[in-house]
This record gives structure tokens, sequence and C-alpha cells, in this order.
């Protein structure tokens, strides 16, 4: 940006002057907009009567009890389904057999909406964390193991049967071919992983009653605490903007690497 | 020969895991668990009894469903396209609204059902609305995105040739995005589908995430379990629509990597 050729027309205002421009004209248009009885105030309340709200739920060691929770569910469910993909897409994708062998079955499975399961869920597990790990699980695990597959089978095959030719072990071509060339298909799974995650989470926990945000979110609504119900929805929305930067800041550390990343760097 | 392997291929393990799960549940006492053969039985009555057509929970419940989804999808569609087109063009527009919509997309749209009941009631306007506006973020976010990669060179071209604004759209925009849009797509089908079930689940008198509920809050386990098997069927079934609709649409693409790959 700095040193860099200048556009040659000329600039009105920085992006993120704009971004932050945009931010604030919605907070007014809500903020305004219930005041002029455009909207019934009592189902879209101003944004200041939801900031009082936040305010006030932050001060409550439950707040932060079900912030934790849902993290807690959040990344247990998300390493499960990482490890679980990573580690199986890795055996099925090297084995040629296995690979055409659980192609149809994997076709099949995936597409079932994890929604599906809430029923067998609750009646195994009833409102404990295994229930909606479960959801989260069934959820994220598909994203992973389909980009480990097809990162697995992006491995060049000259330089597969040069691994071959100079007799390396299975654990010498995971690690020095396998694994970075499947890197970048594993990261986006994780990224793509992380916010079904998150997504399954929070259903979960307003369906079947996990403790964490869904739930408090469940029992404004039912005890019809509108503001709070905005604030709620407004910290789920932070969490998941969170779980994106961290996803993309994790694949970029992890790809530092790669052209893909580091051609962002030069120009 | 070579069909024959293939055939074996793809129906070996799914016909070992059901015997798996045949012969695991073949005396299952517990109630949890029903045999296999039992929610086989149950599945066709429960989804198709009735003295007409229209009696059957298939009518009643399944495709009303699917008319919601249908309707809120392509609303999303339309709507995200179309504003995808516009924000991904002006680059002051996006820049003002990007981070709005980061935002949004981020909200894990299951949240916005207990919003939306304020403004709707439970009824089938709010179950539209519901899937419209949480397939909506996929497709939109990932149309501006595909708007932006456009290769500058074509966009001189179209400018040289002087094509009007709807001769870019047409010719330059859509053609180019499509690979990103389609993808905007496939995530916001199976959104489109979770929120079709939940919807219901929450708050519903009738469709199939309401049966599926009500079956297990009473105790019918077989219905229930039929009742999974018919959302993942669904499920199913609409991925291969959905891969078929959209391989033709992108059949060029597809030529188009390939001869990259394979040519020069």
């Amino acid at each position: 940006m700095t040193a860099g050729v200048r556009p040659v027309g000329r600039r009105a205002a920085p992006a993120w002057l704009l971004g932050t421009a945009g931010v604030a004209a919605l907070l007014v248009v809500l903020q305004v907009v219930p005041a002029t009885g455009l909207v019934n105030p009592d189902f879209l309340p101003p944004t200041t009567e939801i900031l009082a709200a936040l305010a006030e739920r932050m001060q409550t060691p439950e707040f932060w009890a079900a912030l934790g929770d849902t993290l807690v569910t959040w990344i247990t469910g998300l390493a499960i389904s990482v490890v679980a993909g990573v580690v199986l897409g890795v055996v099925i994708g090297m084995i040629p057999f296995l690979r055409s062998a659980t192609a149809s079955t994997i076709e099949f499975l995936r597409p079932v909406p994890s929604v599906a399961l809430i029923p067998i869920a609750v009646l195994l597990w009833g409102t404990g964390m295994q229930a909606t790990l479960l959801l989260v699980v069934y959820a994220a695990f598909w994203q992973v193991l389909v980009q480990v597959l097809a990162g697995v089978q992006d491995v060049d095959p000259v330089a597969s049967d040069t691994a071959r030719s100079y007799r390396f072990s299975v654990l010498a071509r995971v690690r020095t071919l396998v694994w970075p060339t499947a890197l970048p298909y594993v990261m986006t799974g994780v990224r793509l992983g992380a916010s079904v995650a998150l997504i399954l989470t929070v259903t979960g926990e307003m369906l079947i009653g996990t403790p964490g945000i869904g739930k408090l979110l469940a029992v404004a609504r039912e005890s019809g605490a509108v503001p709070s119900m905005y604030a709620l929805v407004v910290v789920t929305g932070l969490l998941g903007v969170a779980v994106n930067l961290l996803a993309r800041a994790l694949e970029h550390r992890a790809l530092f690497w790669h052209p893909a990343v580091r051609g962002e760097g030069i120009s | 020969m070579s069909i024959v392997r293939s055939v074996l291929y793809a129906v070996g393990l799914p016909l070992l895991l059901l015997a798996a799960w045949w012969v695991a549940t073949a005396n299952s006492e517990s109630p949890f668990n029903p045999p296999l053969s039992e929610i086989l039985a149950t599945f066709g009555p429960t989804w198709f009894s009735g003295d007409t057509f229209a009696d059957t929970r298939f009518a009643a419940d399944i495709l009303p469903s699917l008319g919601r989804l249908l309707v809120g999808y392509a609303a999303a569609l339309v709507v995200g396209v179309g504003l995808g087109l516009l924000i991904g063009a002006v680059r002051p527009l996006r820049e003002l609204a990007e981070p709005v919509l980061e935002f949004f997309r981020a909200i894990p749209p299951p949240v916005m059902v207990p919003v939306l009941m304020l403004f709707l009631g439970v009824g089938t306007s709010m179950r539209v609305f519901v899937i419209a506006t949480g397939a909506l973020w996929p497709i939109l976010l990932n149309t501006v995105e595909g708007v932006r990669g456009l290769d500058p060179v074509l966009k001189d071209t179209a400018r040289a040739f002087r094509l009007g604004r709807w001769g870019r759209v047409r010719r330059l925009m859509l053609p180019g995005a499509s690979p990103q849009i389609v993808t905007g797509a496939r995530q916001a089908l199976s959104i489109a589908i979770i929120l079709m079930v939940i919807s219901e689940m929450f708050a519903a008198k009738d469709g199939l995430g309401f049966s599926v509920v009500q079956f297990q809050r009473s105790f019918a386990i077989p219905e229930m379990w039929s009742g999974v098997i018919m959302l993942g069927l669904l499920g199913v079934l609409l991925s291969f629509v959905f891969r078929i609709a959209t391989g033709a649409v992108l059949a060029w693409y597809h030529g188009y990597l390939q001869a990259q790959r394979g040519g020069a």
C-alpha cells in the first residue's frame, strides 16, 4: 500500500474508514427505526437498550459460565472432528481399495442433515453435553474428511513415485509428501468445520437444552426478555466473527510457506 | 468386468453396514434401539398410509416442508446473487458493507428463529423467512468474492467492446462468478435444510421436523427412527439434484480446469 503504485483515480476514503462508517450507520438505523414507530419497539428494541441488556448480562456469572460451556462444547467437538477427519482421511486416501470402497458411503452419509440426529441424541444422553457433541461432530467431521481426501489425492504422482523408488517408509511418505500437500486442504476443512461446529453447538443448546449461550437465548425468549435475547444474538455473532478470524489466522500461520499466502505478503 | 467391480465397490460397504445394523439390533430389547426390521416395517405405514394421498403424512408434512424450503432457498438465491453482483461491482459500496455482512454471516442462523418468531409468529411465513435469511449470507458473500476476483483483462475487454451494463452482468459477471456462486449455494443448501428442520422443531404444528420431535416426545421410537431416515434420504436426494443442476451450469468451468491441467 505504501510503496506500491497508487491507483489512478483518487481514493475517497480508506477501506477501514468506510467499513467503520457502515457499522456506525447500521447501529444508528437500528436505534432510530424503533423510535419512529416503523417497527414495534417491543419486537426490535433500540440499540442502546440492547447494549444495556448486554452490559447487564455481562455482570452475571451465569453469562460467563454459559459462554465457557459453549466454547468448551465447540472446541471439543471441533477437535474430535479434526483428529478423526485427518486420521481417517489420510488412511482412506492413501489406500486405493479403501477409497473406492468408502466413496459411496461417504457421499451418502455426508448430506444427511445433522439436526436429524437430535431426537436420537436426546434419547441417548438427555440434555447432557454429549448430545450436542454428537451433532457438532457429525456436522464438522465430514467437512474435514472430504477436504483431507481431496488433499491426499492431490499429491503429485511423480513425487509419489520418487518417494517409492527411494523406499520411503509409509510414515516418511506421510510426513514429507502427503502432509505438506494436504495441509492447505486440511486448513480449509478446519475453517469450514469451525464455523459449522459453532452453528451446531448453539443449535444443540437451544433445542436440546445443553447449558450454554443457546440455552440462555431460549430461556430469554420464553420469558419475553426481548432486549436480552437480542444481546445474546449479538454475542453469538461476535463469537462467530472471532471463530472466523481465529481460523483464518491459524491458516495463515500454518501455511506461511505456501505460495498463496506468501504472494499476499509480497504484493 | 470393471462395471461389476465398480458396482460392488459402490454397494459393498453400505450393504455391510446395513447388515451389521440388522444383526446388532435383531434381538434388541432396548426401547431406544429397536430392531432395524421393525423400523423398516414402520417406515411405509408412518409416511404413506391414509385413505387418500392427501391424508398421508408424506403429503401433509413432508411436501409442505419441502415447499417452504424451496421458496426460501429460491428467494435467498435471487436476493443473494442480485445484491452480490451490485456490492461486488461497486467498490465503495463493498468497503462500506463488508464488516456488516461479515457480522451477519457469522451469526449462527438458528438463533434468528426466536427473533423472527417475534415478528412473524410461528406460521409459514416465519419458516420461509428463516430459511431465506439463513441461506442468504453464504450466497451473497461468495457472489461478492466472485465478482471481485474477475480477471481485470476480461473487465477491460468488456469495456472495450462497449458491453452495456446488462450485457456486462449477463456475459461477464454472472459466468465469471458462477464457480463461487455455486460454492456459496452449496453451503446455503445444507444450512437451508438444517433451518427447515429446526424452525419446525422449535415452534410449529406441522412439518417434518415437528413430526420427528413429536414421535420422540411420545416415545414412538420406531416411527422416530423412520423420520430420521426420511430426513437423511431427503438430504441425500436434494444434494443429488443440486449436483446435477450445477454440473450443467459449470460444465464449461470443469472443462476449462481440465484444459489448464492437461493441456498447455
